[in-house]
């Protein structure tokens, strides 16, 4: 079992995200559940969505509490929500930002995980590049599946392209193409270092 | 064919598969994307020569289902919660004509104070209206009981409510075999209503009984309703036998062989449950799942006997009946042998998360002997009793 609890705010497409990352996961094979937090749905108001995806069938249908990776939608939301509850030292986290875990203050989560499980991408700045609107949850689902490898980028494509279809389906999945492409190149200069 | 989507959009594919004739309903929050993705299959003609109609409220919803269903069409309609209360009488109405309407209902909590989320209640509070009452444990039983229950509600002339957790179930994308036309088109034959509204042959349905009959009518609307729990069970596996998966029936047992410890649930938290079951069961504790399907008619005979070894029995209610308990644990009490220690326990109102954590939590107390006998599932004492102050008042007397 694979848990990814997606974090971000209403209007960021973060529900969207979680179903379009169970897509693609169904699409590689897997079982696959996605599920959002159910607030009442306001723009802006911090929103949160679950993916989960094993080789097993999936019977709970509970919040996941103990996540395998978590992506940061929106780096607001960074001190004010509990964005890494649950989370073991071996888990992944992506975060939507140009700056670097030190200068969010998150530099204890550094030391205290997996370094190269950690990255942050500049997803919005790619998103208004790619597609027009500054919306990340695309961009961050190509980020996603390099970093963890747990899901195959031409699924995540497919996925994207099912639920937009045409001109912005294709241009969401270019954007999520750069952001995979900005990971792996990332994680082998931490390689390097 | 098997899909990634979401609940609602698999519930509305199953109802659309039925060949609907007359499709009425009112939008609430969480059975919205049910309606709308019907109203749009309507609109591009795919249901055709389905008619969708728009009402002014889940009052002219269900009456206007019962107008339909009457005139010989075979009629949906779906809501939840507050809509379900405002449609109640007509409810009442559409089992006591004998119509063979089929309803989702995506469960929600009933106000005040307003809750847009899951539970049991609205249904629940409708559970004695003379319809048959299904509960889906996941997404695609919800799609399974739909196809069901029109043979269902038209082999009885009795209406089905199909139960499926508000947002739980109708906004989670999962793995879903949505079945094809042909499949659907020979397990249920078109619908040949048992009475049918007609001017050229006019005749009354509905008329006034007096206190000479009322006694007879109800009990044979209590005959009628019975008589469901010998099909349910063949319709379930004539259903396994076109569609190769067994899904509805009465009861579900879940490694209850050698069960000491039982436990009672109905809904989306019986996969969540039966997740916990397996890691107290790796810990070597005896325990067993018994999921309630069909609530009513009450299966009173099959969950006697699927319950008569066990030493301990907890029954998780997804809603509370104020000022009483459980109303599931209420009907399980008659089917347990005398003396056997038994727990109440009110789960997720209001839409909170029955969580894998809590129930291993809870069931730990259940087998340790320390459990009470109502119990509400992850209750904030601290909460409670800063209330209970204010108030000059204390928990004496719970």
């Amino acid at each position: 079992m694979f848990g990814v609890r997606i974090h971000g705010r209403g209007g960021q497409g973060v529900v969207t995200a979680a179903e379009m990352l169970s897509v693609a996961a169904f699409l590689d094979g897997h079982h696959a559940q996605a599920f959002p937090s159910f607030g009442s749905e306001r723009m802006g108001a911090p929103v949160v969505a679950f993916c989960r995806f094993d080789q097993q069938p999936i019977r709970s249908h509970d919040p996941i509490a103990e996540p395998d990776a978590v992506i940061v939608q929106d780096p607001t939301l960074l001190h004010q929500v509990d964005l890494f509850a649950g989370l073991g030292p071996s888990g992944y986290v992506l975060i939507n930002t140009e700056h670097s875990f030190d200068d969010l203050g998150l530099g204890e989560l550094e030391r205290t995980m997996h370094p190269d499980h950690l990255l942050t991408v500049p997803g919005t700045e790619m998103a208004q590049r790619h597609i027009g609107r500054p919306v990340p949850n695309t961009v961050l689902l190509g980020g996603f599946v390099e970093l963890t490898g747990s899901i195959g980028l031409p699924s995540v494509i497919a996925a994207i392209q099912r639920r937009f279809p045409g001109a912005q389906g294709e241009a969401n999945a270019n954007a999520a193409t750069e952001a995979a492409a900005y990971v792996r190149a990332e994680r082998e200069a931490l390689s390097c270092a | 064919m098997r899909d990634q989507i979401e609940g609602s959009q698999a519930v509305a594919a199953a109802v659309g598969l039925c060949r609907p004739q007359v499709i009425c309903a009112y939008p609430i929050t969480p059975q919205t994307h049910i309606v709308e993705a019907l109203g749009l299959r309507v609109r591009r003609g795919d249901l055709a020569p389905c008619e969708f109609i728009n009402v002014e409220s889940e009052f002219a919803a269900m009456s206007v289902a019962i107008g339909a269903s009457a005139a010989g069409s075979r009629a949906y309609t779906a809501t939840a919660s507050q809509g379900l209360l405002y449609m109640a009488e007509a409810v009442y109405n559409a089992a006591g004509l004998g119509l063979p309407l089929v309803m989702t209902v995506a469960n929600r909590a009933i106000g005040a104070p307003i809750n847009i989320w899951n539970d049991h209640s609205d249904s629940m509070a409708l559970r004695d209206a003379g319809w048959i009452q299904l509960y889906a444990a996941d997404n695609q039983e919800a799609v399974d009981l739909h196809i069901q229950a029109f043979r269902l509600a038209e082999t009885l002339s009795v209406p089905v409510m199909v139960c499926v957790d508000g947002f739980t179930l109708t906004h989670a994308v999962e793995e879903i075999d949505v079945p094809d036309q042909a499949h659907v088109d020979a397990f249920l034959p078109s619908f040949a209503p048992r009475q049918q509204l007609d001017p050229d042959a006019p005749e009354t349905i509905g008329a006034m009984v007096g206190p000479e009959a009322f006694t007879e009518v109800r009990f044979l609307a209590h005959h009628r309703l019975r008589q469901a729990l010998a099909l349910i069970p063949v319709i379930a596996a004539e259903f396994a036998d076109v569609f190769g998966r067994r899904r509805g029936g009465l009861i579900e047992s879940y490694r209850m062989d050698d069960a000491e410890t039982a436990v009672v649930i109905q809904g989306s938290a019986s996969g969540t449950l039966c997740d916990v079951i397996d890691v107290l069961r790796d810990e070597g504790i005896r325990i067993g799942a018994l999921t309630v399907t069909t609530f009513r008619p009450f299966p009173l005979q099959q969950v006697t006997a699927a319950l008569s070894s066990a030493q301990r029995v907890v029954v998780i209610d997804r809603a509370l009946s104020t000022g009483s308990g459980g109303f599931l644990a209420a009907d399980i009490g008659p089917a347990l042998a005398p003396h056997t220690p038994w727990h109440s326990v009110i789960a997720g109102l209001g839409g909170r998360p029955v969580t894998q954590g809590a129930l291993r939590h809870c069931l730990g107390e259940a087998v340790a002997g320390t459990l009470d006998e109502l119990t509400f599932l992850d209750l904030d004492m601290g909460v409670v009793q800063q209330e209970l102050l204010s108030l000059g008042l204390d928990l004496q007397g719970r």
